[in-house]
C-alpha cells in the first residue's frame, strides 16, 4: 500500500541525511522524497512516499518520529487531502502532425509548453501521481519521450488542521 | 569591562566541567592537540590514556553502567574516530548514554580527504542517538550541554560531536556561555504513561491468572530496582528478566524464575509460554528473547511498557501499549493497582506457583563436574561467586563464559552485570571492568572472559598498569571460541572451521611481562585455593587462566525456529 508521509523538521545540516539513512538502514522503501525549507526559514518539510504494509508503516512513522531533528511527521493518505507532483518532459516534434498532437493531449491534460525546439517541444504539467504516469503513457504512443524530469509529490491536508510547530 | 575570551579547546573543557564529567577516556591524535593541550592545563577532570580508542569507548560505557554518569570519549580524527565505531555501535545497541568528541580536519579541509579525515558523523548515523557537527566555536558550549541531555534523557544513547581542528586552535577565541537547562523543541521524550493504559493495564493485572513478569535493561537504566521490587511483591507474580536486566530484581529474590531467552531457564521460558499476562517492563522482545515470533506466548495479552514507542509492537504486538519512563509508570501501575483494590484470584495464583515449582524442580540450569576431570566452566563461576560473597562487578566479554555468568552468579543487585547484551562485542569485558574499578575501587571487579575474547583488547593491561586498576581477570580458557565450537557441534555436524586458537599466548607470563601477577589453574583441586588467592591481593591486577573443558555447552539453549520454550536442556536432550 502507498502513503505518503509529510515531515516537519529542524532545517539543519545533516538533517536530510538521517532521516535518507534511517530509511535504507531499517530497509523501508521509498519512492519519492521531496525536501525544501517552508515559510518559517528554520524548518524543512519534507515529503516521503513509501510502501509498505500497516505494520511497517507504523515503524516508519514511530522511527522518524524518534529522531532528535524532527518535530512532526503525518500521514497524509489516511486523511483527505490534497498531493500534486511536477512533470517536465521533452518530446519529440519532428512534424507538423506530431506538434499538433502532442499540443492536442498537452491541452486535454491542462499541461502548458514550456520551450519550444527546431525539432522538441517541452511540456509541463501538474497533478497527481496517477496523472502524470497517464500522461506519460498517452504522450508514448503518439510520439517519442526525449527526457523526463518529476519532482516526486507534496501533499497537505484538507481543512482546518496544521503542520506547524 | 572586557569579556573574557576562550578557546575553543578551554570551551570544551569548560563545557564538560558544567557537566560535572570526573573522566576522559581517549587517546590523543593530530587534531584533538589543542585540546590535549588545554586538558593539561587543568586539574578538574582526570584523562585516562588508553591504548586503542575502541578501549576507550568500551571503559568510558563500563564506567556508566556501574554508576550512571554519561561516559565521555575523546578520539582524534580519521581512524581515531572510525576505532570508536564498535563501542559507539555496543553503547546504542544497550542504551548507553555516551559523549563522544570526536576530532575533526580544519573546517577548510573538509571533503578534501585530507590527512586524518574521515566523516565520523557519517559513519556514524546509524549507531547514534544524535551527532552534532560543530562549526563556529562560540556554539561548542551549548553543543555539549546538549550532547549530555540527548544522550541521558529518554532512552539513552550515544552522541557524537565533531570538532573540527580550527575551532579549537589558540589564534581563535569567543565568549563562552553555556544554557545547562536544555529545551529542544523537537525533543520531547515522554514521561508519564497514559492514564487510560494504565487503568486497562491494571485491570488486566488484576484479572490474570497466570501472570508473569518480564524486565529488562530499561529497569537497570532507570535505577528502578526497588520499585520493581515492590511490584513484584505486590503481584505476588513470577518475574523473569532479560540478559541485560539481570539484577534488576535480586538474583536470588524467591519471585525470581531466573534469566529467559536463548540460554534462559527452562522455568523462565515456561512461565513465559504458559502465561495468560505479560507485563514487560524496559524490554524489547529481543530475538535472542522470543525465539520464533510466530509461535511467541500465544495465548498471553502483552502489557509493554517502554519510554521508546519505537520498541512497542516492533517484534511482538502488545496489546496494551504503554510509552513511558519505567519508573514513573510502575509507580501509576502500582496506585492504580490500589485504587481498584487489587485482588488477585488466590486459587489461581496458587495453581500457578504450584506449576512453575514443578518446572523448577527440573533444575535445568545445571552441570555435572566429576573429580579428576577438566574443570568445568560453570564450576568456576559457582566458586566466584562464593568466594565474592555475590558482591563482585562483574563484567563480561562475549561467549559462553558470558552466558555461564548470566546463569551462575545471581546478581543481588543493578548494575553489578556489566556486559554487551544487544551488539556481542567482544572485547568488551576488561575495558568495561577498567571503567568499573575506576569508579569502584574498593570493590571486587571481575572481568569474566574467554581465550577469545580477551585478545581483542588485551593491550589494555598496559593501562590497567599505568592507573593502577586491579581488576581480576578470570578467563575461562578452553582453547576455542567456545560458543563458535557448540554451534558447530549442533549444527554443523562438529565441523570446527576456525574456532580453534592453536596459537594461544602463555597468559600468565604475558600478564607478568604488562606488570601484573599471572596465576594458572588447570586442575579442579586447586581451583578455589588459587581463585582465593586470586581475590586476596590487593591493589595488583590479577590474571587467572582457568584451563576448563573445551567440551562443555551451554544449556538450556532454544531449539531454533521453535517456541520460547522448546529447549535443549542437555546435550541431545529436549525438554
Amino acid at each position: 500500500m502507498r502513503h505518503i508521509l509529510a515531515i516537519l523538521l529542524e532545517n539543519e545540516p545533516g538533517a536530510l541525511s538521517r532521516i535518507v539513512g534511517l530509511f535504507s538502514q531499517r530497509a523501508f522503501n521509498i519512492e519519492s522524497l521531496t525536501v525544501a525549507p517552508t515559510d518559517d526559514g528554520s524548518l524543512s518539510r519534507i515529503t516521503i512516499a513509501t510502501i509498505g504494509d500497516d505494520k511497517v508503516l507504523e515503524q516508519i512513522v514511530k522511527q522518524v518520529n524518534k529522531l532528535v531533528d524532527v518535530i512532526k511527521i503525518s500521514e497524509l493518505t489516511d486523511r483527505k487531502h490534497v498531493e500534486r507532483e511536477l512533470l517536465l518532459v521533452k518530446v519529440a516534434a519532428m512534424n507538423d502532425k506530431s506538434r499538433t498532437e502532442v499540443k492536442r493531449i498537452s491541452d486535454i491534460f491542462r499541461g502548458s509548453i514550456v520551450d519550444i525546439g527546431k525539432q522538441i517541444y517541452t511540456i509541463e504539467l501538474t497533478g497527481s501521481s496517477d496523472k502524470l504516469n497517464a500522461f506519460i503513457e498517452t504522450l508514448s504512443n503518439e510520439t517519442e519521450i526525449i527526457e523526463s524530469a518529476r519532482s516526486g509529490c507534496v501533499g497537505i491536508a484538507r481543512g482546518e488542521k496544521a503542520l506547524r510547530v | 569591562m572586557t569579556t573574557k575570551l576562550f578557546t575553543g579547546a578551554e570551551m570544551v573543557v569548560k563545557a564538560l566541567s558544567a557537566m560535572k564529567v570526573k573522566y576522559i577516556f581517549g587517546y590523543p591524535g593530530g587534531s584533538v592537540l589543542d585540546l590535549y593541550d588545554a586538558i593539561f592545563q587543568q586539574d578538574e577532570i582526570e584523562h585516562i590514556l588508553v591504548r586503542h580508542e575502541q578501549a576507550a569507548t568500551h571503559m568510558a560505557d563500563g564506567y556508566t553502567r556501574a554508576t550512571g554518569e554519561v561516559g565521555v570519549v575523546l578520539a582524534t580524527s580519521g581512524p581515531g574516530a572510525t576505532n570508536c565505531v564498535t563501542g559507539i555501535a555496543t553503547a546504542y545497541m544497550d542504551s548507553i548514554p555516551m559523549v563522544v568528541l570526536a576530532g575533526q580536519v580544519p573546517t577548510t579541509l573538509i571533503g578534501n580527504d585530507a590527512f586524518q579525515e574521515t566523516d565520523i558523523v557519517g559513519c556514524t548515523r546509524p549507531i547514534i542517538k544524535h551527532s552534532f557537527n560543530c562549526r563556529d566555536l562560540a556554539e561548542i558550549p551549548n553543543i555539549i550541554a546538549k550532547a549530555f541531555y540527548i544522550a541521558s534523557t529518554g532512552r539513552p544513547g550515544p552522541v557524537v560531536v565533531e570538532l573540527p581542528k580550527d575551532l579549537l586552535i589558540p589564534q581563535n577565541k569567543a565568549p563562552f556561555s553555556i544554557e545547562t537547562n536544555v529545551k529542544i523543541r523537537s525533543y520531547n521524550p515522554n514521561i508519564k504513561g497514559h492514564p487510560k493504559q494504565i487503568r486497562k493495564a491494571a485491570k488486566t493485572i488484576n484479572e490474570a491468572k497466570k501472570l508473569v513478569i518480564y524486565s529488562g535493561g530499561g529497569i537497570v537504566l532507570a535505577d528502578a530496582s526497588e520499585l520493581l521490587t515492590k511490584l513484584v511483591e505486590t503481584l505476588k507474580a513470577p518475574i523473569t528478566n532479560t540478559l541485560m536486566g539481570l539484577g534488576g530484581i535480586s538474583g536470588v529474590h524467591k519471585n525470581f524464575v531466573g534469566m529467559l531467552g536463548m540460554h534462559g531457564s527452562l522455568e523462565a521460558n515456561k512461565t513465559m509460554a504458559n502465561a495468560d499476562v505479560i507485563l514487560a517492563l524496559g524490554v524489547r522482545f529481543d530475538d535472542r528473547v522470543t525465539n520464533n515470533v510466530e509461535k511467541f506466548c500465544p495465548n498471553a495479552t502483552i502489557i509493554h511498557v517502554d519510554i521508546d514507542p519505537t520498541s512497542i509492537s516492533k517484534t511482538i504486538n502488545a496489546h496494551i501499549p504503554v510509552v513511558g519512563l519505567v519508573d514513573v509508570v510502575m509507580q501509576q501501575l502500582l496506585d492504580e493497582l490500589s485504587t481498584i483494590n487489587y485482588s488477585p484470584n488466590k486459587e489461581a495464583l496458587k495453581e500457578w506457583w504450584q506449576q512453575i515449582h514443578l518446572w523448577r524442580d527440573m533444575r535445568s540450569v545445571s552441570y555435572k563436574q566429576v573429580e579428576g576431570e577438566k574443570i568445568k566452566p560453570q564450576r568456576v563461576v559457582e566458586a566466584m561467586y562464593r568466594i565474592t560473597k555475590g558482591e563482585a562487578y562483574v563484567a563480561s566479554d562475549v561467549g559462553q563464559h558470558q552466558m555461564f555468568a548470566a546463569q551462575y552468579y545471581p546478581f543481588a543487585k543493578p548494575r553489578q552485570w556489566i556486559n554487551s547484551g544487544g551488539a556481542g562485542t567482544m572485547g568488551f569485558g576488561l575495558p568495561a571492568a577498567m571503567g568499573t574499578k575506576l569508579a569502584f575501587p574498593d570493590k571486587h571487579v571481575i572481568c569474566i572472559t574467554g581465550d577469545g575474547s580477551i585478545q581483542m583488547n588485551i593491550q589494555e593491561l598496559s593501562t590497567c598498569k599505568q592507573y593502577n586498576l586491579s581488576v581480576v581477570i578470570i578467563t575461562l580458557n578452553n582453547r576455542s571460541l567456545g560458543m563458535v565450537r557448540q554451534w558447530q557441534d549442533m549444527v554443523y555436524d562438529g565441523r570446527h572451521s576456525s574456532s580453534y586458537m592453536e596459537s594461544l599466548p602463555n597468559f600468565t607470563k604475558l600478564a607478568e611481562a604488562y606488570g601484573h601477577i599471572g596465576i594458572k589453574i588447570d586442575t579442579l583441586d586447586e581451583l578455589d585455593s588459587k581463585l582465593e588467592q586470586a581475590f586476596n591481593i590487593k591493589n595488583k591486577l590479577v590474571f587467572v587462566d582457568v584451563l576448563v573443558d573445551e567440551k562443555e555447552h551451554v544449556y538450556p539453549m532454544h531449539i531454533r525456529q521453535g517456541g520460547i520454550d522448546d529447549m535443549w536442556i542437555a546435550k541431545g536432550v529436549k525438554a
